[in-house]
């Protein structure tokens, strides 16, 4: 997983609400057995016309965000289905940071886990980063891990929350996997006192 | 009063799992049963390869492909589209290869894998139940904690039977009296999601009780759980009891004998205390719960069948914007009575309602009575047993005699990835879980609505009230 700590890059204005995992990424894409390569179908239906033809309205399409590597999105950014397939299609396309009022919890995760940063912050904060957003390209937004800011391309800055270890495990892209082997003995440990109180697991 | 001692079912079944604390409450969670499907899979059993891993407990690991099965006869040919053959290919290598249980196509008890779950035993109460599936939320319904996580926690668990948590709130949701006739839990929890929103239970495990909750059968409760995801929260819990027992009882992997015993007396044990903790508290009166539908492309777009199209002004904030893309996806004006709406397919089945006691509700509306004109209607039982059994009982000629296709076991037309879909416009009377758009096909119309009100759309043409058409 890559490094997460300071981003500065454009940011694309999503204000719709509840924009779900089948936005993100539809069902037809989810046949991949590779993690790669789903950019290029990141919002797909809201972003292609049913010929592949891109629509001019849709965001992502406009010169301006091209490049974007942040979005700000409505409220509950992320629900419906658990597909990291999500995140996924979200990062292949270049997209390492998303903001918002709230996101439905296991996209929330399942950014954490790609190196994506999933910012929440209070709707008042929201409405001035997505009006900063709507300037386009030359408006860039930063996002400072370390200090837990965001900064709109005037200067204003918001402080957000995160979780400590989800934090830690972002600025030095770790792998939790390799963390957690390092507890084999205490899962061994569980399984053994578990064999004993509850056998029938 | 909050005691400091009392604690809910949540917070007992959380204790009971955790292997190790971090200072900052970031916990290690043991899963007791993990249940995978082919297209959530591939990219956490390639991992393990790449990094030399092993399942570090086969034996607690369930695989079965759903997503992406024909539901059509000739299944046995194999798989039409490359793409999903590959998929369910890689499952049926990887679950050998790493020697996890398996229920392949051609199994009879192959089917959804949170029908599977629960039928063959596996899903038991005070267990920690994942997969790579947001619906895992419904194996909730047996006091289990259950939810779903992505496709690298998929692979953490694989590896190392655990998962890196930290506690959510606990809510709960109580629907008190009984139902009236006709209302069934899906409408229970549709009428929940319209009254929460779909954020609503968002950091949150709900516990769904009191009497109306109390009074369903295990597959009610499943159906109930099963949508705790759309209301946001990630898990739904409802506490175990004789009804309970009596579902787990003799199922192919429940415990048996003195073990049986010792179960059910720490089973007995899993239920909230008086006077613990809850963050977040909302009541519903069963009996003002109507037959419930969904109108527009989120499940929180639940209204009671009597009511009409809202407008996008009958709302604030985002939703605005929101209602007027939904109204616009949906083809609807507002102001229109929601039996007013006219439907061209119905879809019976999915991890939500393709339960035997689904499938008997929808016939019995059926029963002497065929699809409209120009409707077209799919029953897919949710597992081989279920189908196994619909046709025991005969529903499987009550459905064809209505002019149904009866189909095999699988996700189909809940999400499309098979080839049962929407076709674009079609409008469609819906047991499933979401109406988000394209979910059902691209530019396909979803309303969400309970077995036996999709039934009754089908036979009507149009959505309608159950209770009045059919009423006894």
């Amino acid at each position: 997983m890559d490094k997460f700590t300071t981003l500065t890059g454009i940011a694309a204005p999503m204000p719709l609400v509840n924009i779900d995992t089948d936005m993100i990424i539809p069902k037809q894409f989810l046949k991949t057995i590779k993690r790669s390569g789903l950019g290029v179908n990141l919002f797909d239906e809201m972003r292609y016309d049913r010929n592949g033809n891109e629509l001019p309205d849709f965001v992502l399409n406009q010169p301006a965000y091209r490049q974007a590597e942040i979005i700000v999105a409505g409220d509950n950014f992320g629900c419906g289905s658990s597909r990291e397939h999500a995140p996924w299609a979200l990062l292949d396309f270049g997209i390492r940071c998303v903001i918002s009022t709230s996101f439905a919890d296991i996209f929330f995760n399942n950014c954490f886990k790609n190196g994506i940063l999933p910012v929440v912050l209070p709707p008042e904060a929201v409405d001035v980063l997505m009006e900063d957003a709507r300037k386009g390209a030359n408006a860039r937004m930063t996002v400072d891990l370390e200090n837990q800011t965001v900064t709109t391309s005037d200067g204003v800055s918001f402080a957000f929350e995160v979780d400590p270890f989800r934090k830690h495990c972002l600025l030095n892209g770790l792998d939790d996997i390799g963390l957690t082997m390092e507890k084999a003995p205490a899962i061994q440990t569980y399984e053994t006192r578990m064999a004993q109180s509850r056998p029938w697991v | 009063m909050t005691t400091e001692s009392a604690r809910t079912l949540y917070d007992k079944i959380w204790d009971a799992h955790v292997v190790d604390r971090q200072d900052d409450g970031t916990c290690l969670l043991y899963i007791d049963r993990h249940l995978v499907h082919e297209v959530t899979s591939p990219q956490a059993f390639e991992g393990l390869r790449m990094t030399g891993r092993s399942v570090r407990a086969p034996e607690r690991t369930i695989a079965v492909p759903d997503h992406n099965v024909p539901t059509t006869w000739d299944r046995e040919n194999g798989i039409v589209n490359e793409e999903s053959r590959i998929q369910v290919d890689a499952l049926d290598k990887n679950a050998r290869e790493f020697g996890v249980v398996y229920y392949p196509v051609n199994d009879i008890r192959q089917g959804i894998v949170h029908i599977v779950g629960p039928e063959q035993g596996w899903t038991l109460p005070g267990m920690t139940v994942v997969c790579g599936d947001s619906h895992t939320a419904t194996h909730g319904a047996f006091g289990a904690l259950a939810h779903g996580i992505g496709t690298s926690e998929v692979e953490h668990v694989l590896a190392t039977q655990t998962l890196i948590q930290k506690k959510s709130r606990n809510m709960k949701v109580e629907v008190t009296g009984r139902l009236a006739p006709g209302v069934t839990a899906k409408d229970v929890v549709l009428a929940i999601i319209g009254h929460t929103g779909t954020a609503g239970g968002t950091g949150h495990v709900i516990e769904y009780c009191g009497e109306a909750i109390r009074g369903l059968s295990m597959e009610g409760r499943m159906t109930i759980c099963n949508m705790a995801i759309e209301g946001g929260a990630r898990a739904g819990l409802i506490a175990p009891d004789q009804t309970t027992f009596n579902y787990v009882k003799g199922r192919p992997h429940a415990p048996k004998g003195a073990q049986w015993e010792a179960a059910v007396a720490w089973w007995k044990t899993l239920f909230s205390d008086d006077g613990a903790h809850w963050d977040k508290v909302v009541t519903l009166r069963g009996e003002d719960i109507a037959p419930t539908v969904t109108w527009g492309t989120s499940p929180e777009d639940a209204l009671p069948i009597t009511a009409t199209v809202p407008a996008p002004s009958d709302f604030s904030g985002g939703k605005v914007e929101a209602a007027r893309r939904s109204l616009d996806y949906m083809g609807l004006t507002p102001g229109t009575p929601l039996t007013d709406i006219a439907i061209d397919a119905v879809f019976i089945g999915s991890c939500t309602n393709g339960r035997i006691e689904d499938l008997r509700a929808a016939a019995q509306i059926l029963r002497g009575r065929t699809l409209a004109p120009g409707v077209r209607g799919m029953v897919v039982p949710g597992s081989g047993l279920v189908r196994a059994q619909a046709e025991e009982e005969g529903l499987d000629q009550v459905f064809k005699d209505a002019g149904f296709e009866w189909r095999l076991a699988g996700c189909s037309m809940c999400l499309g990835m098979n080839p049962d879909q929407l076709a674009p416009g079609e409008r469609c009377a819906a047991t499933s879980n979401r109406n988000f758009e394209g979910r059902q096909g691209y530019k396909g119309r979803t309303h969400l609505m309970s077995p036996a009100m999709a039934a009754a759309a089908g036979v009507a043409g149009h959505l309608v009230d159950v209770r009045e058409v059919f009423g006894d």
